[in-house]
């Protein structure tokens, strides 16, 4: 098990920043989740720890050891791809054994290491298949054991579970954190669903264009977003960003909505936010025209419009509303965030 | 406002099925009708043809049916097993020149590489050249004794390595026939070996790279599991080609010297047109195609194995 350190990472393809300065640690044993938009930067980082990747500037250290110009096998990672990446003609055994044999390991050691990483993964039965008799996630577990077999000082994921159908995703989520959970190694995953990240994280880094926009713990992430962006990114469905002005103790949308503020709510305030789970229908209150009713079963997903602006109301009960009706929404003002011209969070006085 | 389309239910039962059988031979008969007009039909007609005495130009005594008669002379003509000979020689030589050249500078134009494409087209040139171009070219640098090739050969020997008459002397006109050929075709494979090389994820080579495999491995290890399918296939269309080779050796070489190039196409034009025995070509033309079916089956077999 390490650490792992990111200081002040860049990396540009000629004019183009693709990484803009990240800094930022990993603890030993620690489960973090970089998440962010497609081309934020979040697997270009991984590859760059991996030893994928160049870098242009600054360094990456494992433990205590700069691995910045150390060949990606001599960095004891070990990686999970996306596609699996198994080989197709090796067998699972041979695939998940292919590294220690590279290292020239004896075969019986190989077979002992292989054998007691196939238990963990429940693949026992599967060891002489080939890749291509296997499920998604019978790869994806493969994928996992090959990862485990090196013992490695950090596990890297890269997507893991894009290519797998929402069930089987659930269900490999599960895994993976219980696999974190038994191993204790640290681990270090990208994805760009949040709620992957959410269920699964010790912390989540949160990149946008190249940056870090927010570090925390899942649920300082989703109690207390640094930004709009992280806002708009963490929670689901998202939270409703109202656009507008502080007026005579209420927020006015663009569209003259007036929505309550709590009392010494900041003047400076121009996005007014709020979660659709954290709003309630009442009698009086914010008025709205229901646009689109979305039972899920457990709850359901009201689309109103607000003025001229859409805001999603999460009901945890069953609600009996049609498109068309008008109804009153009643915000937790102890819920609410706001945010500044800057889009950056105000904190409560 | 747009109407919803109706969605049919999936017919099932058999009066249901017979409507669908009659909608599938409708949707394969073009296929169905230019095969067998242009393909099906002319192949029966010829596997008629060798069986009778067919002149080309036809004569007033009748056309005489013979059995096999044909096959049991083409099967015990010398020249025809010379030329059967010299297809299989010139298919193994061909087979590692060729394919290994187009490996070779497919693995090379693999490479990230400045001007990649415009490298990739030159590589390409000679393979959308005319043959026949490319024979009269090489005819010239084949001159004995004072063309280009024998020039330069005795440059680099220093005199020592006489003019050699590369399609003068039965002991080199198979040779120089195999590198004229290899040459003008390798495009062609390795085209085929980029797109294999393409067809192999880079996350399979990312993934080496951390197990700890070197360049040597990772060639080993991936790229060439990889290319199981392609090399399967470019091998055995580069045979196919091979046993069909004419146009080299009607331009340059007639077959000779002393039959040395002689080949089972040229052997059947011969036959055909310049022997006028049009019943004995064709025959010829059956034993070929059995000939390339055998090869084209195998291949089938080979890529069923590698699960392609």
């Amino acid at each position: 098990m390490a650490s792992v350190q990111f200081r002040d990472i860049r990396k540009s393809f000629g004019a183009q920043d693709v990484i803009r300065g990240v800094t930022f640690d990993i603890r030993d044993g620690e489960f973090v989740i970089l998440v962010g938009p497609s081309g934020c930067g979040k697997s270009t980082l991984l590859r760059m720890l991996a030893g994928l990747e160049d870098m242009t500037d600054g360094d990456i250290l494992i433990g205590d050891r700069v691995v910045n110009d150390i060949a990606p096998k001599e960095r004891d990672i070990a990686m999970v791809f996306q596609s699996y990446a198994l080989y197709p003609h090796m067998t699972v055994e041979e695939n998940m054994g292919f590294a220690l044999k590279l290292e020239g390991r004896p075969k019986s050691a190989i077979a002992e290491k292989v054998r007691a990483a196939a238990d963990i993964l429940a693949l026992g039965p599967l060891i002489d298949r080939l890749p291509k008799a296997l499920s998604g996630g019978q790869r994806q577990r493969v994928a996992m054991g090959r990862a485990i077999v090196r013992d490695p000082q950090v596990f890297l994921f890269d997507e893991p579970l894009s290519n797998l159908d929402a069930k089987l995703r659930v269900q490999m989520r599960a895994e993976i954190k219980d696999l974190h959970q038994r191993l204790g190694t640290t681990m270090v995953y990208v994805t760009h669903d949040q709620v992957e990240a959410m269920t699964m994280a010790d912390r989540i880094v949160v990149m946008r264009a190249g940056a870090v926009e927010q570090i925390g713990k899942p649920l300082e992430l989703y109690d207390f977003p640094a930004n709009t962006f992280v806002a708009a990114f963490i929670g689901s469905p998202s939270m409703n960003l109202l656009a507008g002005s502080v007026q005579d103790g209420a927020f006015v949308t663009a569209s003259g909505a007036r929505l309550p503020l709590p009392a010494g709510a900041s003047a400076r305030a121009v996005t007014y936010g709020i979660r659709p789970e954290h709003m309630v229908l009442s009698d009086t209150g914010i008025a709205a025209k229901v646009v689109v009713v979305e039972p899920t079963g457990a709850d359901t997903h009201v689309l109103l419009r607000v003025g001229s602006d859409d805001v999603t109301l999460l009901a945890r009960d069953r609600v009996d509303l049609a498109p068309g009706q008008t109804v009153h929404l009643a915000p937790d003002l102890r819920r609410l965030h706001l945010f500044g011209a800057d889009e950056r969070r105000i904190e409560r006085a | 406002m747009t109407s919803t389309p109706q969605v049919r239910k999936p017919r099932s039962g058999r009066p249901a099925a017979k409507g669908r059988v009659a909608q599938e031979l409708a949707m394969i008969a073009p296929a169905l009708i230019l095969m067998s007009l242009f393909l099906i039909l002319p192949f029966l007609l010829s596997f008629w043809t060798s069986m009778t005495n067919q002149p080309l130009v036809p004569r007033p005594t009748p056309v005489r049916f013979l059995g096999f008669g044909n096959y049991i002379r083409i099967l015990s003509d010398d020249l025809f097993w010379t030329a059967m000979w010299n297809v299989t020689r010139f298919s193994f030589w061909i087979l590692p020149v060729q394919c290994g050249l187009a490996f070779l500078t497919a693995l090379l134009l693999h490479q990230k590489l400045p001007l990649q494409n415009l490298l990739r087209g030159l590589f390409f040139l000679p393979a959308i050249t005319s043959m026949v171009v490319v024979c009269v070219i090489w005819g010239t640098l084949f001159q004995y004794p004072t063309g280009p090739f024998n020039q330069v050969l005795g440059w680099v020997s220093g005199g020592r390595l006489g003019p050699i008459d590369w399609l003068g002397d039965p002991e080199w006109a198979m040779f120089s026939l195999v590198m004229l050929s290899a040459w003008q075709a390798y495009g062609f494979q390795m085209v085929i070996y980029l797109a294999g090389l393409q067809g192999i994820p880079e996350e399979l080579y990312d993934a080496s790279r951390i197990d700890g495999a070197s360049r040597w491995r990772r060639f080993w290890h991936v790229t060439m599991p990889g290319l199981r399918p392609t090399h399967v296939f470019v091998l055995l269309i580069t045979t196919i080609q091979a046993f069909k080779l004419y146009t080299q050796v009607a331009i340059l070489t007639q077959g000779g010297p002393s039959n040395s190039t002689e080949t089972v196409v040229h052997y059947m034009v011969r036959s055909g047109f310049e022997e006028q025995k049009l019943g004995l070509a064709s025959a010829v033309s059956v034993i070929l195609f059995l000939i390339v079916l055998v090869i084209a089956l195998t291949q089938r077999q080979l890529l069923r194995r590698f699960d392609v």
